[in-house]
């Protein structure tokens, strides 16, 4: 794609307030996009620390570090603080940063709802978090303890934990809404001339999708929690049979949302791969169009395939062959995908920074967290696996590698350009080293203590698997220390190091290689043609 | 849509503290809420009920506040024109999402009164009778469930008669479709620029949703003091005051959207060209409207 001289242009809102008053006021999207990544980077720490305690815990058998209830309300806030305030605001400010460049707008559509949408995100972590510390002060018995998907009636007993984790979720989904409006309006409204759909960036292709999936899910999620808000203090009996509810009700509504929620987490990395794979085997991507079209394929077939998340609750039999069929079914797509991502590196000219070795590694770690949910899809099967280490670490392999991973590329990526220095290549490659392993470390041994038995969210186990589990424990903690390099990384990037060019990778395509590194403060406020 | 806009630059807004101020709003408003109903259920946290209460106060007073001064820098910015056809097409396209998530949200609602009425509510009766400890349950619909000891409380389901559809519902359902069209009768004042029937129509749109509102205030009130039909009445009863709940709130929203269309259409806001805020508060309208026809079909009447 070839693009036209960008003009730059000094423009009256260059005035804008510095300190803090900038971060608080800002409609910039490049500000906008740097505050979710820096918030999602500092969640990302806080959910893994919450987790290392849950690893400490499970380094042997017994009870040792904290009390059963504790361990419960680090397994639920962690998961949430995962998705919500980590996974879900990279994925946003990487679309924040990096749609307007791609496509050439000078913003996005909508700049001040910008704004809202991520100022959004701290009182919803709040939220989330503030029950541990009113737990000091003697106030209510912690955050909540269900696990993340809230199942009643549990979650109908529970604390006052409950009500702040279900209003921080409300939160969450206005500020995802509105991201979600933001981007779709900022692809359809914002192209610059001649970027016809079928030009757009996989990136924003990938976030259209997602935004599509938010916008119709996410209120599924709000009027459940809202549900189960009104069971809670309000005496409905949505969820309790002596009024002619059912719990199950809950399951369905909560995994209407729950299973669209993973593509959402992983169809912008889906974008934005391939993008990647392209710079640095220096080729064009390979199969753009069939890529665009299996978005479309997984996109529809996740929003009708929930219930492979609770086969064991009980339903009907043509219905679990049904949700078993449908839920295979999106593998074809996937596999188009797989084939598009290894075709693009087909006799390429590759070389392996640290972003193309966190994407390589990502493909097949990625790989076998897809094909574990293959067998996971399998009615019978489930039947063994469900509720099982085994679940957990199949959605570690999809979320972690998967997501976090991806973003990880995403950001080695993209790092340069944002800041204008080159990261630390040397410790770049040690990270995903001693990451890609340390993950490997962690969840390998899970699969097979999951298929020997051992069940998820339960703070002590049966001897036969304290070896596996202490293994588990040992990478998890080399796995979160690996990440400070990533930390000192970035921020020792943001100061300083080598001065980046334009184009930062050899191969790098696209409107956001044209402009300077860093971007001016207002970029493309006059739109280049795409020829 | 992808076309040269080279006589005009996007307006990009200034920064603005209404929105960091409208989510610490938000932050007293739910944890405020929190501490006040969390007392229901734990006792010893009674003493947060009072500064809870403030806390939501507070909260909803930030929000109200911001909602109101952020609403006012777009109306300056739109009479002020700052807005061409390009950030009107973002506007659109931006309602237009935002009523497609509304549609989300009710078909949730939706989704749990079909589940209980086609499958949990008859699933509760076909037990097999030497198990089931509903044995007099006959599963049929409406239903206020078999009742039962849940959770340490036992719930006991009252008489329960529906609300019929051609009392007050019907009445409503005439009243929301007659203010669908008095607000296209005013849309179409606007575009001929007869100043008069946009007021006049907008006006009888506001009274007719005000009515509407009336109306539902009364059939409330039968509901909870003569038949008897309340929030509490097992699956009828919480998904017909959730839904119409729901709605009826949505109305609300729409008619003080309206009141502030109408007052804006009187000193002389909106031009036949230019007038998204009117089409914005439209859409909404009719969105509300089919709400209700589905609410009045599947709730009232298909009982």
């Amino acid at each position: 794609m070839s693009t036209t001289t960008v003009a730059h242009h000094d423009d009256h809102h260059d005035h804008h307030p510095t300190g803090l008053m900038r971060w608080l006021t800002t409609t910039n999207h490049k500000d906008i996009g740097t505050m979710y990544l820096t918030f999602s980077l500092i969640m990302f720490l806080v959910g893994g620390a919450m987790i290392l305690g849950i690893r400490a815990e499970l380094f042997k058998p017994g009870l040792q570090l904290m009390k059963p209830e504790l361990f419960n309300q680090l397994i639920g806030v962690h998961a949430l603080i995962m998705i919500f305030a980590a996974l879900m605001p990279a994925a946003t400010g990487f679309a924040n940063w990096m749609i307007p460049l791609q496509i050439g707008a000078p913003d996005m559509a909508l700049p001040r709802l910008n704004n809202w949408g991520f100022w959004l995100l701290p009182p919803a972590a709040i939220l989330l978090t503030l029950p541990f510390t009113l737990a000091l002060f003697g106030i209510g018995d912690g955050a909540l303890a269900t696990g993340w998907t809230f199942y009643p009636p549990l979650s109908i007993q529970g604390g006052i934990g409950v009500d702040f984790a279900i209003f921080s979720v409300h939160i969450l989904g206005i500020s995802s809404i509105l991201g979600s409006i933001n981007i779709i309006v900022t692809i359809f409204n914002m192209r610059a001339p001649g970027m016809t759909m079928m030009k757009l960036p996989l990136f924003a292709w990938g976030w259209l999708i997602t935004a599509f999936l938010l916008v119709a899910t996410i209120p599924v999620l709000a009027g459940a929690v809202t549900m189960l808000l009104t069971d809670r203090h309000f005496g409905t009996h949505f969820f309790d049979a002596a009024g002619g509810g059912d719990p199950i009700l809950f399951q369905h509504l909560f995994w209407f949302f729950g299973h669209p929620e993973v593509y959402i987490l992983l169809l912008p990395v889906w974008g934005f791969i391939p993008q990647i794979l392209q710079t640095f085997a220096r080729k064009p991507v390979y199969g753009y169009k069939a890529q665009v079209y299996s978005f479309w394929a997984v996109g529809a077939l996740s929003v009708v395939v929930w219930a492979h998340h609770f086969f064991t609750a009980g339903m009907p039999v043509p219905a679990l062959l049904y949700f078993m069929y449908s839920t295979m079914a999106i593998s074809l797509p996937l596999a188009v995908m797989f084939f598009c991502w290894i075709k693009t590196m087909w006799k390429g000219s590759m070389s392996f920074e640290t972003p193309m070795l966190f994407t390589v590694g990502w493909i097949i770690l990625f790989g076998i967290g897809g094909l574990t949910g293959l067998v996971l899809a399998d009615v019978a099967a489930d039947a063994q696996y469900h509720n099982s280490y085994f679940v957990v670490a199949h959605f570690h392999y999809t979320l972690f590698a998967g997501g976090i991973m991806g973003m990880m590329a995403g950001v080695y990526y993209w790092l340069p350009k944002m800041t204008g220095h080159m990261y630390n290549e040397k410790l770049g490659k040690l990270h995903f080293w001693l990451t890609a392993i340390s993950f490997n470390l962690t969840f390998i041994p899970q699969f097979f203590v999951g298929l020997a038995g051992m069940p998820r969210r339960i703070p002590d186990y049966a001897l036969q698997f304290a070896e596996f589990n202490m293994i588990s424990s040992t990478g998890a903690f080399i796995l979160g220390l690996s990440q400070l390099l990533f930390v000192y990384n970035i921020i020792s990037c943001i100061k300083g190091g080598e001065k980046a060019t334009d184009k930062v990778w050899e191969g790098a395509q696209g409107l956001e290689w044209t402009l300077p590194s860093p971007p001016p403060y207002h970029s493309f406020t006059e739109q280049p043609v795409v020829k | 849509m992808a076309t040269t806009h080279s006589d005009h630059h996007y307006f990009v807004p200034e920064g603005v503290s209404y929105p960091v101020t409208l989510s610490a709003g938000l932050l007293s408003l739910a944890a405020g809420f929190v501490f006040s109903v969390a007392t229901d259920k734990n006792k010893e946290l009674g003493y947060l009920a009072a500064p809870g209460k403030w806390m939501m106060y507070l909260g909803a007073a930030i929000i109200l506040f911001m909602v109101f001064k952020w609403m006012g820098s777009v109306i300056t910015e739109s009479v002020t024109g700052k807005y061409k056809k390009w950030e009107d097409r973002s506007f659109r396209w931006g309602m237009m999402v935002f009523i497609a998530s509304e549609v989300a949200f009710f078909a949730a609602f939706f989704g749990a009164l079909f589940y209980m009425r086609e499958l949990s509510v008859p699933q509760l009766a076909s037990f097999d009778p030497s198990f089931t400890p509903y044995k007099d349950f006959m599963g049929s619909w409406p239903s206020a469930g078999p009742g039962g000891n849940i959770l340490g409380q036992t719930y006991t389901p009252g008489p329960l008669t529906p609300m019929g559809a051609w009392g007050l519902p019907a009445i409503n359902t005439l009243l929301l479709l007659t203010s669908g069209a008095t607000i296209t009768w005013a849309h179409w004042g606007l575009i001929k620029n007869n100043r008069k029937q946009l007021n006049l129509g907008l006006f009888l749109t506001i009274a007719l949703g005000t009515a509407f509102l009336i109306c539902q205030a009364f059939e409330y009130h039968h509901a909870y003091t003569e038949m008897g039909l309340t929030l509490k009445s097992g699956a009828y009863g919480a998904t017909f005051f959730m839904l119409t709940g729901f709605h009826g709130f949505h109305v609300t929203l729409g008619t003080i959207m309206l009141i502030v269309i109408w007052l804006r259409s009187l000193k002389g806001h909106f031009t036949p060209e230019n007038h998204f805020g009117f089409e914005g508060v439209a859409w909404y309208w009719h969105f509300v409207d089919v709400v209700w026809l589905g609410l009045f079909i599947f709730v009232y009447w298909l009982v």
